[in-house]
This record gives structure tokens, C-alpha cells and sequence, in this order.
């Protein structure tokens, strides 16, 4: 297992009142991200506990991704990855932020 | 949101299919809307002890969400496990979540619906998964000698085996749809053991009229077969909750008489085919295509369901 942490500066904080959500399951494949809103004004943490080891650089840059198109300020978005391709990955974080956001579980 | 949007999503989630459905979308669109609170939801991170000694991939929730909620208004409990995560197999926290439950659901006289997803117990948690289930079938067994009724659900992709089958069988009534399989020793488990002339694993006609739910629904393993729908089975759920039996001695006698009534009736046949035939289902062969409408009919005609054995 591999641990990767990322924290960013999001553009702003993410909307709704919701304070959690999970979305996705840990299996071959997929991965889980539960997402809180704890952290104060824009920032942003991604913290990746994944069975696929060696792939920092893609998390990085597919973390990166997310926080440029979304605006996840205020979000900690915390993941076990059961080896998810990149783009499941992108998937499933936007799959968290819209459910905190409300309505789209 | 309007209100027919959201009563389009309602139906939605009602319509949508029990097998392909996450346990957290099962449960959501169990209850009534909106009514689910989680027990140690995945926030608190009470994950396996065990996993990351096998440097194994966690989940927050173990692969258990337990909580409350209200179903068709009455106040339930409710259990239920996410087969793709390591099959839905019971280990310590997995089982411990259960256990609370069937515990609380004792104390406070509620009754609990359990919608089970498992391989069994998860290998790398062997005996305290083995231990999780042994607390569990007490507890469970406790509440229903304190008259609460537990049913369970089965119709999920990993089915409901090994000690899983233990506990459904511990259960007031269960509901089954025809993907849902229940068995203690699983096809590959039997074919390691006693050859692929006692039972082939990958004849999938074999294992799904061995195991699956139409068989255990033709000899009185389950109490209702479903269609694959949310839907359905919340209305199983609901008229089982109204109806099971309680857990008293007269009970049990009658059971035992049944299950050695079975043995005779049964004990000779090489295969369900043949248990079917002896059913008075002339057609055997034309159950495993039939459409859940079709079969229902069938079922209905059965008498053999109506006890209280399993």
C-alpha cells in the first residue's frame, strides 16, 4: 500500500450544506472517496491510500485536474484505491463533489 | 426541486435493479425517503484491524453500513453489506457492527432487516471473522426470543454463503430474487473438496438450480421470491415484517418435524430437477427461463413454502 497526500488552494469554497458524502467501493478497479467539509476557506486536501503502488505522479496530476476544474475549497476528500485508472479516479471525485454539494446522489 | 422531479427520482431509485445496486443504494431506497441514519458511518474510520497486515486495501466502512430508519413508517433496523468489497465477507469490524445492531435491536424491541451480500467469512480474518459470526447468530437468536423480527434479504452478487448462510438461516423469513444464492459451502468450495463429479463450479445452470433463489424458494428455503427490483423487496420486507413467525419451542419442534419431512421427501434426488418433478412441476426442466411472473405463479401453487422451516 502506498500513501499519497496532496493539499491545494481551490478557487473557491464548494457549495451546499451537505457535510459528507461517500460515493464508490473498494474493489480491483474501483476505488471509495468520502468527502468532508472540514477544512477552513479554499483549502483543499486529498489524502490516497492506494494497492497500486508507484503512481504519484498520476495521482498528482489527476488531483490537480480536479481542483482547476472544480472548486473544492473547504473539501478533504480522503481515498482507498483498489487500482483505479485515472480516469475512474476523475470520475469518482467528481462523483463526491457533486454529492456534497446536494442532489446528486 | 420540484416535487414530480423528485418523485420521478423516488421511482427511480424503486425501479432500479437489487443486484446492480451498492449497498448504500439499497438501503437508501429500502427506507422511506430521507428517514436512514447511520450507526458508525465511515466518517468515525472504523476500519479492519487485519487488512493492512496483509498490506490489503481498507474501506471506511468495513463493508458493513448499519443504522435506523422507517420503512412503510414503522421505525426499523437495518443492516446491510457491500459484496464487492472483499465479497461482503464478515471480519472483526464487519461482523462487530452486526452484532451491535441485533444487540440494540433487543434492548429498544425493534425489528431489523438484514440485506446480505457475502462470500463467508474474509480468509484474512479467520477466526475473528469465525467468532463475528458465532456473536452474531447469538445476538440475532436473542432478539428473537425477545419477539423481534429479523428478515433477511438476498439477492446481491455475492449471494449469501458460509457463515452468512448461517445467519439466514437463524433469520424469521427471508426474501430471495432469483440472482440470490443461499448455501453454506459455495460451488468452488464443494469442488475443491469432493471433486467436480460431486459438483462442477462452473456449470452455472448446476449452481443457480442448486443455490439459487427459484430452488431455495420451491422447497421452503425462503418465504417470498422476489423480482430483482428495489421495489420488491421492500414489499417482501414489509409483509414479512407483518407476518413472521416468533422464535418459541413449539416452533422449532415443528420446524425439525418439516426439515426430517424434507429428508424423506427429498433425501433420494440426484438433483433439483428431480425435486422439482417430485413437486408436481411436470415441466422441471423450463423453470431456470421462466419470468419472475411466470415463476410466481408456479410458486403460488407450491405448497411445500408455507411453514416454517428452512
Amino acid at each position: 500500500m502506498e500513501h499519497l497526500n496532496y493539499k491545494h488552494t481551490a478557487r473557491a469554497r464548494a457549495t451546499g450544506e451537505k457535510k459528507q458524502a461517500l460515493v464508490g467501493v473498494v474493489a480491483s478497479g474501483n476505488l471509495e472517496v468520502l468527502v468532508e467539509r472540514v477544512l477552513p476557506g479554499n483549502e483543499c486536501e486529498i489524502d490516497i491510500r492506494t494497492a497500486a503502488e508507484g503512481f504519484g505522479e498520476v495521482w498528482k496530476e489527476v488531483v490537480a485536474d480536479f481542483v482547476g476544474r472544480r472548486s473544492p475549497g473547504g473539501l478533504k476528500f480522503s481515498i482507498n484505491d483498489g487500482g483505479a485508472r485515472p480516469d475512474t479516479v476523475a470520475l469518482r471525485l467528481a462523483q463526491a463533489a457533486r454529492a456534497l454539494e446536494g442532489d446528486g446522489t | 426541486m420540484s416535487a414530480a422531479s423528485a418523485a420521478t427520482r423516488i421511482d427511480d431509485a424503486l425501479a432500479q435493479s437489487w443486484y446492480e445496486a451498492s449497498a448504500r443504494q439499497r438501503v437508501d431506497a429500502l427506507l422511506d425517503r430521507g428517514s436512514f441514519v447511520e450507526f458508525i458511518g465511515p466518517e468515525r474510520r472504523e476500519t479492519s484491524p487485519h487488512l493492512p497486515l496483509f498490506d490489503l486495501p481498507e474501506q471506511f466502512d468495513d463493508g458493513m453500513i448499519v443504522g435506523r430508519g422507517r420503512l412503510d413508517g414503522a421505525s426499523i433496523l437495518i443492516a446491510a453489506q457491500e459484496g464487492r468489497f472483499m465479497g461482503g465477507a464478515f471480519g472483526e469490524v464487519h461482523g462487530a457492527k452486526l452484532t451491535g445492531l441485533l444487540r440494540a435491536a433487543r434492548e429498544l424491541r425493534t425489528p431489523v432487516v438484514i440485506a446480505f451480500d457475502t462470500g463467508g467469512v474474509r480468509l484474512q480474518e479467520a477466526n475473528a471473522g469465525e467468532m463475528a459470526i458465532a456473536e452474531i447468530m447469538r445476538a440475532l437468536l436473542e432478539a428473537r426470543l425477545a419477539a423481534v423480527n429479523v428478515i433477511g434479504l438476498v439477492g446481491g452478487r455475492a449471494g449469501c454463503y458460509g457463515g452468512g448462510g448461517l445467519i439466514a438461516a437463524c433469520c424469521s423469513a427471508l426474501a430471495v430474487s432469483e440472482q440470490g444464492r443461499i448455501s453454506v459451502s459455495g460451488p468452488e468450495v464443494i469442488e475443491t473438496n469432493r471433486g467436480v463429479e460431486e459438483f462442477d463450479s462452473k456449470d452455472r445452470a448446476l449452481v443457480w438450480r442448486t443455490m439459487g433463489g427459484k430452488h431455495r424458494r420451491l422447497i421452503g428455503g425462503a418465504e417470498i421470491f422476489v423480482d430483482d427490483t428495489v421495489a420488491s423487496f421492500r414489499a417482501a420486507a414489509i409483509a414479512l415484517l407483518a407476518r413472521a413467525p416468533a422464535l418459541t419451542r413449539a416452533m422449532l419442534v415443528a420446524e425439525q418435524a418439516r426439515l426430517e419431512t424434507r429428508l424423506d421427501a427429498f433425501g433420494d434426488c440426484a438433483d433439483a430437477l428431480d425435486i422439482w418433478r417430485r413437486l408436481g412441476i411436470a415441466d422441471a426442466a423450463s423453470v431456470p427461463a421462466m419470468s419472475y411472473g411466470e415463476f410466481d405463479a408456479l410458486g403460488a401453487r407450491i405448497t411445500e413454502v408455507i411453514h416454517d422451516a428452512r
